[in-house]
């Protein structure tokens, strides 16, 4: 009755609906559209090293919510040591322990990773303290002031200090320059004289492990770059080239310089080499995976949940609302007579299996015939239930008669008739010959197709792929047609039929 | 397109929805709509408050009943068999008279015996009732229509529909049957709906499959200016009804004997929509006009007059307070509104 409570029901209904799907896909990166897919890297790091009899240790760094990515699994093998995992709050650690190994041993780690292209890129962290001036030797000390006055004059802030620094360093032919790269030959080296003399600058910064993810790659080596802060967040520097931030599928393996890569107690002679695969994989699998990462319930209670047979039933029960919707539009806005009011929407269920023009084909024909046989039983004059039976069992003599013509005629889409809804179809047969009496063949033939556009249109709309995703990776939106609905049932405008029923009305209008 | 819903808006024309939503809704409480859907119901409260109603010759309630049919027509000549929830006039078979073994009905078929008990059985087993539920056959006095359409009807019994709003009629038009509705008063069937002048009872234009007309389409006689006898009687025979079944949207069925006068055949609670299509006028203000009225008077013979006062805009003889009704009836539109 109340207008204001409708639409405020209607607006909580449509809030809490959209809220959640927005949670879903900014959130959890449920995708919006069917069949996206993404990139998922697996990536294994093996450990090698002679193990020298005693008790062994082995300290390795692993990633830690690398930028760029979303960790969706990891796992060790390693037979008989014991493992601890340890993080710092910026690396993590992997701890194999033996209290006796001896010969070359093999351990592995293996992480997986999708692409999380819109995902967190900024570093952040506690800002360092800044380092103090070091006390350059000469010639070393003027070549490096003289450089970072050059750059200094050069650049505006903190990063466009850094990339200036890092062009000239590699490039200038400079004499002074010269003096600074002395000997560094090595990527480690180098970098560290860098952060060396960015220090000169009183710039915080620190190297970074990192790996250049490609595709079956083998035996690869960590690369190093740099990352200077510029009081607010880290920023990553290609320390070659200047390139600002990480490229692309580059994953951090380990910040700063505290500890090495890989410390062995126990064994030497310490090797890590890495290898990398990527495949494609569907993105909701890749949501579920990370929900379960995550601990959200909204995804545990979620259609996903369910066992595979049953996920398959909901897959198409969650479309009825949608067909119901478009019976609503249909009837009350369009203005379309159907018989039955969700008889069109069983009908569009039956097409999904059949396809649309041979649904129409063997719907229209089963009506027809059945109808012939209803008016032939008329004659009979047969009480209404043994009728209605009658033309029950007559649709499915018929349904079956259709399956087993179109078989042997090689068409097996004839067999998928049995899916039509049978009693459906015999009530309708029944109205429709009452119609046909009573209000005259026009009345039942124009209300039957009618019927069938309703049908036809609940099909398209219900089985567009879009749809079935959207409703299926999504159900709150059945809250939003709820609302939709809710708001439908007090619209007191016109029928679209009824522009051309009254159309005289509007000319003709005489006095009230 | 827009702009035809708006045109159709400033036309008052009253849609599907907004008669539901806003008028069958709100003013018709669902409990009693079982006093105007079981005819049989109706009969009876019409018969205690003294409306006068076709005579009720018996009820056929079990299959088994049918072979008693001859002696509840107990020899009478024409009788009228219908289903007691029936809808939009199906079932309903009109017997004329005999005709040597069979019945001879209105639309000139002759129905044999078993025929006639065949169509009884359907009605018990709820073929023709509104949800398909059992049922139960009426068996009733066959009126013997005025004379007066005599001219503009094809086989049938012509009726007065009148949509009675909070007690008072609004507006009303008498369904002329055709050819083509098989002797039923039904415009769904193809019969012709000529709109009445609430003053005078006077016919004025006419509407047949949703379009105009000035003929009958059978029998070629012009439908316009035949005057209704005892029209205000009538009009308060229809506001009555009101307090029959409670109901604040009420369309009353009123069928005018040649002996007896006008009688209730039947109510209904979700009156029709092409009443407007009849008089070429708009529902929806005038029941906002009636909205728009304070006290409507607890008398039916006063809420007539008002009835008569308030629409009278039609009457020829006035054309003088047309203009004066026009301004009225803005007010009354912006006062509700």
């Amino acid at each position: 009755m109340n207008k204001a409570h409708l639409r405020l029901l209607a607006l909580a209904l449509l809030v809490i609906g959209a809220g959640a799907t927005w949670y879903k896909i900014t959130v959890l990166g449920l995708p919006l559209q069917p069949d996206a897919q993404t990139a998922i890297w697996t990536v294994e790091a093996r450990v090698t090293y002679q193990a020298e009899g005693g008790p062994n240790q082995v300290n390795f760094h692993i990633p830690s919510n690398p930028p760029g990515f979303n960790v969706l699994g990891e796992d060790f093998v390693s037979n008989q040591f014991g493992l601890a995992r340890e993080s710092d709050g910026r690396n993590r650690q992997a701890l194999w322990t033996a209290r006796r190994a001896s010969g070359q041993q093999s351990l592995y780690y293996r992480i997986q990773l999708a692409d999380d292209p819109d995902g967190n890129s900024t570093i952040n962290g506690p800002a360092p303290a800044f380092p103090t001036t070091p006390e350059y030797p000469e010639p070393y000390g003027s070549a490096a002031r003289g450089l970072l006055e050059d750059v200094r004059r050069e650049s505006a802030d903190i990063a466009s200090f850094t990339r200036r620094l890092l062009l000239r360093y590699n490039n200038s032919p400079d004499e002074g320059v010269q003096v600074l790269r002395g000997d560094a030959n090595s990527e480690v080296e180098h970098v560290s004289n860098i952060i060396h003399i960015l220090a000169g600058a009183r710039i915080p910064a620190r190297p970074v492990k990192v790996l250049q993810l490609r595709d079956r790659m083998r035996r690869g080596l960590l690369d190093t770059y740099v990352e200077v802060h510029n009081g607010t967040e880290w920023i990553a520097f290609d320390p070659r080239t200047g390139q600002r931030g990480y490229g692309q599928d580059m994953l951090v393996w380990q910040w700063g310089d505290a500890a090495d890569l890989l410390s062995l107690q126990g064994g030497s002679q310490g090797q890590v080499e890495f290898s990398a695969a990527r495949t494609v994989r569907e993105v909701i699998s890749v949501a579920e995976q990370r929900a379960e990462q995550h601990g959200s319930l909204l995804m545990e209670f979620s259609l996903f949940g369910l066992p595979v047979q049953a996920q398959n039933t909901y897959r198409i029960l969650i479309l009825v609302p949608i067909g119901a919707l478009v019976m609503v539009l249909m009837r009350n806005v369009i203005g379309v007579s159907t018989f039955g009011t969700f008889m069109p929407i069983l009908i569009a269920l039956a097409f999904r299996e059949t396809e649309l023009l041979w649904g129409i084909f063997l719907f229209t024909g089963l009506v027809a015939a059945g109808l012939a046989i209803r008016f032939y039983l008329e004659n009979l004059k047969l009480l209404l239930v043994p009728r209605l039976a009658a033309v029950l069992i007559v649709v499915v003599i018929l349904m079956s008669a259709m399956s087993i013509l179109s078989h042997k005629l090689g068409l097996d889409r004839g067999l998928s008739i049995a899916l039509f809804p049978m009693v459906i179809l015999a009530m309708t047969i029944e109205r429709m010959s009452l119609v046909w009496e009573e209000h005259g063949p026009s009345q039942a033939i124009s209300q039957g197709l009618g019927s069938l556009l309703v049908a036809v249109l609940a099909y398209l709309v219900m089985f567009h792929p879009l749809v079935g995703h959207l409703l299926f990776v999504f159900p709150e939106l059945l809250l939003v047609i709820l609302a939709i609905t809710l708001l439908m049932g007090r619209y007191t405008g016109y029928r679209l039929t009824e522009l051309w029923r009254f159309r005289h009305l509007i000319r003709n209008q005489r006095e009230t | 397109m827009t702009s035809w819903f708006r045109r159709l808006r400033e036309a008052g024309v009253l849609g599907m929805n907004e008669r539901n939503a806003d008028f069958i809704m709100r003013y018709n409480p669902r409990r009693n709509y079982p006093l105007v859907d079981d005819k049989l119901t109706t009969k009876r409260r019409a018969s205690e408050a003294g409306i006068r109603v076709p005579r009720l010759y018996g009820v056929i309630q079990i299959d088994h009943q049918i072979r008693h049919l001859a002696k509840i027509i107990d020899g009478r000549a024409s009788f009228v068999v219908k289903p007691a929830h029936g809808s939009g006039g199906n079932g309903i078979v009109v017997i004329d008279s005999r005709s040597n073994g069979g019945y001879r009905r209105a639309n000139g078929q002759i129905i044999t015996e078993d025929e006639l008990g065949h169509h009884i059985s359907n009605i018990l087993s709820g073929m023709h009732s509104l949800s398909g539920q059992p049922d139960s056959a009426v068996i009733e006095q066959r009126v013997q229509f005025d004379p007066l359409f005599n001219e503009v009807s094809y086989r049938g019994v012509p009726d007065i529909r009148t949509v009675v709003f909070k007690g008072v009629p609004v507006m009303a038009m008498v369904r002329l049957p055709t050819r083509m509705s098989d002797g039923k008063a039904n415009l769904h069937q193809g019969a012709v709906g000529a709109g009445l002048d609430m003053a005078t009872g006077c016919t004025t234009t006419a509407v047949w499959k949703d379009r105009f007309t000035d003929i009958h389409p059978d029998t070629g006689a012009p439908i316009a200016g035949l005057r209704i006898p005892h029209w205000h009687d009538l009009l308060e025979l229809s506001a009555r009804c009101h307090q029959l079944a409670d109901l604040g949207y009420l369309g009353v069925d009123v069928v005018l004997d040649r002996h007896e006068g006008p009688m209730v055949l039947e109510l209904n609670a979700r009156p029709g929509l092409s009443i407007q299509l009849a008089n070429r006028a708009s529902l929806l203000k005038r029941l906002r006009r009636v909205e728009a009225v304070d006290n409507i008077p607890a008398d039916s013979r006063q809420r007539a007059d008002l009835a008569r006062e308030l629409f009278a805009a039609r009457n020829p003889a006035a054309a003088a307070t047309l203009q004066v009704d026009r301004t009225t009836d803005d007010q009354a539109v912006r006062n509700t509104g």
